[in-house]
């Protein structure tokens, strides 16, 4: 560790998280179910297989476009689950409230954490509420677990995944982060740029239901879909080569991005999916996604390669190439 | 025009790379093209410009980083002006995570100062009248781009009558950076890419001298791929007919007489002065400050802190960096000891750095 407290950066998803895991976490709490790193980890109990995570919600502000902290705390659970290749059933929910915050803001929030448990399927059925002292905390902060069934025989694994697989993405990128960043920051854009929380449990199970088709997904949130494809890669030994013409970016995403001199590769999503396929399945999964109301932008971005092993290259626009890296620094903080 | 789509097109990008490749043929040597400022670095990295280019074309990176030519003990002094009590700080995202010569601002902020980071100077007025008994100090680094901005929100700050809310200046000049590196007989130039939103400021004219006195073909170029593109294909046809003058790719923003309110507003606020680039040391008459009419907002007037002695890696390379002389891959602390994670110096920190466009983007 080369800083002797935390900074911003150690919560970026990035190089710093990483690094803050592998040097403090790992060595101590060191076993085969957390050693893998995966959103969910996979647990035998009584005889069969479930998946279990947990995650904690910092969103700043609680409110913004598109969402608020409560769906997304829904959302995230489920997606975890989900792109395990797990069917999300019940989920726990952990308050830590601020003295003074509104009553009427925290109701809101339960209804729309209702609305999504309701739109997912999943139920809650267990959660604590805590209150701390004005300035202990930032107006509230939720810590969801949740259990899901396995849908497929064994849960999805990065060791599946083959040179030539396609890389098949839900749709637009960076429209959370975004969102997030310009009510945040009282930026006056009026973009209508909204966050993309949704629950993708349903498309990721209609997906899996195709045998010998996906190999591996991940909902790329925290670090975008660079962070994702990185470890992907990092894991894999592999290269991954994605075009940059064929990534769905809105243009008032696209813009803003500009603006504030960040790269929507690095942009947090709340909504979407990134799936490993097999080379000859990639546009019947991609047709799965179109389907979903949450994967009509759904688009095959890239490929897996032997060339380039562990790296990450973006095809540009205009003809170039270049590395796609890990996050290092912080780009967006608390923005789920 | 959605002027986004339209500067990244395959099609027309093709085309100029054929033609550049065309006029190097006639050309018939080497040519060494420097990018002076940070966020043509950027670009021309985030693009993979330099994969569609021949071999024989060498770009080198500039000075043109604000935060990259900031000296460590601007940041010692910063970083001593975060830890007065009832001092709020305010910066650019990008100054946060410089290292100072024991601390960065970031690493203050995590042990508690109060830095905040703002997207205009405006916001740390802002910041100012919401917080009465604050004394809030806006971090000024940048060139002729942001001065302006800052000589404004001061002119807005006094004419609001705020008490409270003060300037560190730093602001840098760069034409006399360019001067210096064509007086270095070390720096092979054969010709500039001139910054865009810096000469929106000061206008063509400013470079005329490059052209005029030490022949060096100029061509103010977008920050966009096909404005990169276009402009060096401009500079290769300028070196072809061996007929230096000053040219602007980037029409649709920079006039030859620049703007001529912003102009006004910084000789109005600021006086010039010498200033010291880190990694290059004192140029003359390169920096800007606060007039004497304005030094009530003078933060370096008003607050009397000392920084930490200043200390430097003795191995790191910025200063030959930015300088062009190096590429970062010849540093022997480059992606070993210095990354965007733990940076050993500026040209790693900032996201125009020439150090850390080559960390992220390598070339593919």
């Amino acid at each position: 560790m080369t800083s002797k407290v935390i900074l911003l950066a150690h919560g970026s998803g990035g190089t710093a998280t990483h690094q803050l895991i592998e040097d403090l976490f790992l060595p101590r709490f060191n076993n085969t179910f957390l050693n893998d790193l995966t959103d969910s980890a996979l647990l035998p109990v009584a005889g069969e297989n479930i998946l279990f995570t947990t995650d904690a919600y910092v969103v700043d502000p609680p409110f913004f476009p598109g969402g608020d902290i409560g769906r997304l705390a829904v959302n995230g659970t489920v997606n975890d689950l989900s792109v395990c290749g797990g069917k999300p059933l019940y989920l726990s929910l952990s308050f830590i409230l601020e003295e003074g915050f509104a009553i009427d803001k925290l109701e809101i929030i339960l209804q729309s954490i209702a609305e999504a448990a309701e739109e997912a399927g999943v139920v809650i059925v267990t959660g604590d509420t805590k209150v701390v002292g004005r300035g202990s905390v930032d107006k509230i902060f939720i810590n969801t677990s949740g259990i899901a069934s396995l849908i497929t025989p064994s849960a999805l694994s990065v060791k599946n995944i083959k040179p030539g697989d396609a890389v098949v993405l839900s749709g637009s990128i960076g429209d959370h982060g975004i969102a997030v960043m310009l009510e945040r920051e009282g930026l006056e854009l009026k973009s209508g740029i909204m966050s993309d929380t949704a629950p993708l449990n349903r498309m990721a199970e209609e997906m899996l239901r195709e045998p010998d088709a996906v190999r591996f997904m991940r909902d790329p949130t925290r670090g975008g879909i660079a962070t994702t494809l990185n470890e992907i890669s990092g894991q894999t030994h592999l290269g991954i080569t994605i075009h940059e013409a064929a990534i769905p970016l809105r243009q008032e995403v696209a813009g803003a991005s500009e603006i504030l001199g960040l790269d929507p590769l690095y942009i947090a999503n709340e909504g979407k999916l990134i799936a490993i396929v097999a080379p000859d399945r990639a546009d019947m999964i991609r047709g799965i996604m179109r389907n979903n109301r949450y994967g009509k932008e759904a688009a095959i971005i890239g490929t897996v390669t032997e060339e380039f092993p562990g790296r990450v290259i973006l095809k540009t626009k205009v003809g170039g190439s270049r590395i796609v890296d890990m996050l290092a620094g912080e780009q967006l903080p608390r923005i789920c | 025009m959605k002027f986004i789509d339209e500067f990244r097109d395959g099609g027309i990008a093709h085309d100029l790379s054929i033609k550049i490749a065309a006029t190097m043929d006639r050309i018939g040597r080497p040519v060494s093209l420097m990018e002076v400022c940070g966020t043509h670095t950027m670009s021309i990295y985030r693009h993979g410009i330099k994969t569609i280019l021949p071999l024989s074309i060498k770009l080198l990176s500039g000075p043109g980083c604000p935060v990259c030519v900031t000296p460590n003990s601007y940041l010692d002094h910063a970083v001593a002006l975060a830890r007065q009590d009832t001092v709020t700080i305010a910066t650019f995202g990008d100054m946060l995570n410089v290292p100072g010569s024991s601390t960065s601002l970031a690493r203050e902020r995590a042990a508690g100062r109060d830095i905040r980071t703002v997207y205009s100077p405006l916001d740390a007025l802002t910041i100012a009248k919401n917080n009465p008994d604050k004394k809030v100090i806006f971090l000024a680094v940048g060139f002729e781009t942001t001065s302006p901005t800052i000589a404004g929100t001061i002119l807005e700050a006094r004419d609001q009558k705020v008490s409270n809310f003060f300037v560190s200046c730093a602001h840098k000049l760069i034409p006399p950076a360019m001067k210096l590196l064509v007086e270095d007989p070390d720096i092979p130039i054969d010709g500039f890419i001139c910054p865009a939103h810096v000469s929106a400021i000061i206008g063509s004219q400013a470079y005329e001298f490059l052209a005029k006195d030490y022949r060096k073909p100029c061509v103010i170029t977008g920050f966009e791929p096909l404005d990169i593109l276009q402009g060096i294909y401009m500079l290769l046809e300028q070196i072809l007919i061996k007929a230096p003058r000053v040219e602007i790719q980037y029409s649709r923003v920079v006039k030859q007489q620049g703007n001529t309110t912003a102009l006004n507003l910084i000789a109005k606020v600021f006086k010039k002065t010498d200033a010291v680039w880190r990694g290059i040391g004192t140029i003359p008459e390169s920096g800007l400050s606060l007039a004497p009419a304005y030094s009530p907002f003078d933060a370096d007037d008003v607050f009397r802190v000392t920084g930490e002695q200043e200390k430097e890696h003795p191995g790191c390379l910025c200063g030959e960096v930015i300088k062009g002389k190096r590429e970062p891959e010849t540093c022997s602390l480059f992606r070993t000891v210095c990354t965007p994670i733990s940076p050993v110096g500026p040209c790693m920190v900032s996201q125009e750095g020439t150090c850390a466009a080559h960390y992220k983007y390598g070339e593919g």
